[in-house]
């Protein structure tokens, strides 16, 4: 077991970090189905804004030798067929693993039960699988895991152009009354 | 302030900036990203020992990910905390069962249609965020704007397969 301050530290974030979701709207089974079906854009709200300002905030303070990142591995067969997955789940579920946590917060006990219980037995099913099949599953990982390693260029010349891109794809959509 | 505490919901730019500061915050103090579907791997292995017994402690992924209380587990437990603080001060709390929802379907319309799919749902959201390595947060946020190329994949596929179930089962 960790220390008690550092599980307190857990405590702590996870205890905001909820209470900006529930504001945010994005513990309300409505707003996450919605963004999936392209009605409501609340969630690509919050995550690209929240990319926006934790990457540039991030890369500051690495550049300071303040923090270090720690960017997660992964191959394209991981991704993109547990990303499909992990996406159907989403839609019929209606929350995400986080999400979820918030809504049983809200009192939706469709989260707590059946929701908590399915995310719970489909991640020993994976542990299952993967006890099996950890060859086949750990094979052809990424050389590199970031992009700026990947094409070899500063960071920042990817932050400030995607910066951009993305405030400009906010204020589009904004603009066709999203 | 007393508005912005009691009012229901706070703009997404908002809440998205706060997210951001607090994942800055999460590395200076925790020195982690946040995230938090491991934290279901952890507790898997105890489910799974009930009915399988001890011997799962042994397997592969749970010799990586060892069902102990830490980090993250309280950041989940955290989680829960501050959304019912939240939803209590913006009187927004209530105990359902069936989502309130404009988007009705069998699905979540009928007590069986809604434990089948937030059962069947969940099964395959967990097994999914186990193969590709993270959910919604800790790919979706905290990867992405690492700039790690995992976690952008894993992103647009999560969308990619959200929107294509979502469109055809609602």
């Amino acid at each position: 077991m960790e220390s008690k301050l550092r599980l307190f530290k857990g405590l702590s974030t996870g205890i905001i970090f909820g209470f900006l979701l529930q504001r945010g709207g994005v513990t309300d089974y409505n707003v996450l189905v919605g963004q999936l079906l392209l009605e409501d854009f609340t969630v690509a709200k919050i995550i690209l804004t929240a990319i926006v300002v934790g990457m540039i905030g991030i890369y500051f303070l690495k550049d300071r030798n303040i923090i270090e990142l720690k960017p997660k591995s992964g191959s394209l067969r991981r991704t993109i067929s547990g990303g499909l997955i992990f996406g159907a789940g989403f839609a019929l579920l209606g929350y995400c693993p986080g999400t979820i946590a918030g809504a049983i917060g809200q009192g939706s006990i469709d989260a707590l039960i059946p929701g908590l219980l399915g995310i719970v037995t489909g991640s020993f099913l994976f542990a299952a699988f993967y006890e099996k099949f950890s060859d086949f599953i750990d094979k052809n990982k990424f050389k590199v895991n970031t992009f700026p390693e990947l094409f070899k260029i500063n960071h920042w010349k990817i932050i400030i152009p995607l910066s951009v891109l993305i405030v400009l794809f906010l204020f589009w959509l904004q603009s066709i009354g999203f | 302030m007393n508005n912005l505490i009691f009012s229901g919901r706070w703009s997404p730019y908002l809440v998205g900036s706060l997210i951001g500061i607090l994942s800055w915050l999460s590395f200076i103090i925790s020195k982690k990203p946040l995230g938090t579907s491991t934290s279901y791997a952890r507790i898997s292995s105890r489910l799974g020992a009930i009915f399988y017994g001890d011997k799962v402690y042994e397997w592969k992924y749970y010799k990586q990910y060892k069902p102990v209380l830490e980090w993250q587990i309280m950041l989940v437990i955290g989680i829960v905390i501050g959304s019912f603080i939240s939803a209590v001060l913006s009187g927004q709390f209530s105990l359902s069962f069936i989502p309130l929802t404009d988007f009705e379907s069998f699905l979540n319309q009928n007590i069986l249609g809604r434990v089948f799919s937030a059962f069947a749902g969940g099964i395959l959201l967990g097994f999914g965020s186990r193969l590709a390595g993270g959910c919604t947060s800790g790919h979706g946020i905290s990867g992405t704007f690492q700039l790690s190329i995992a976690s952008w994949i894993s992103l647009i596929a999560f969308f990619v397969g959200g929107v294509l179930t979502a469109l055809l089962i609602l």
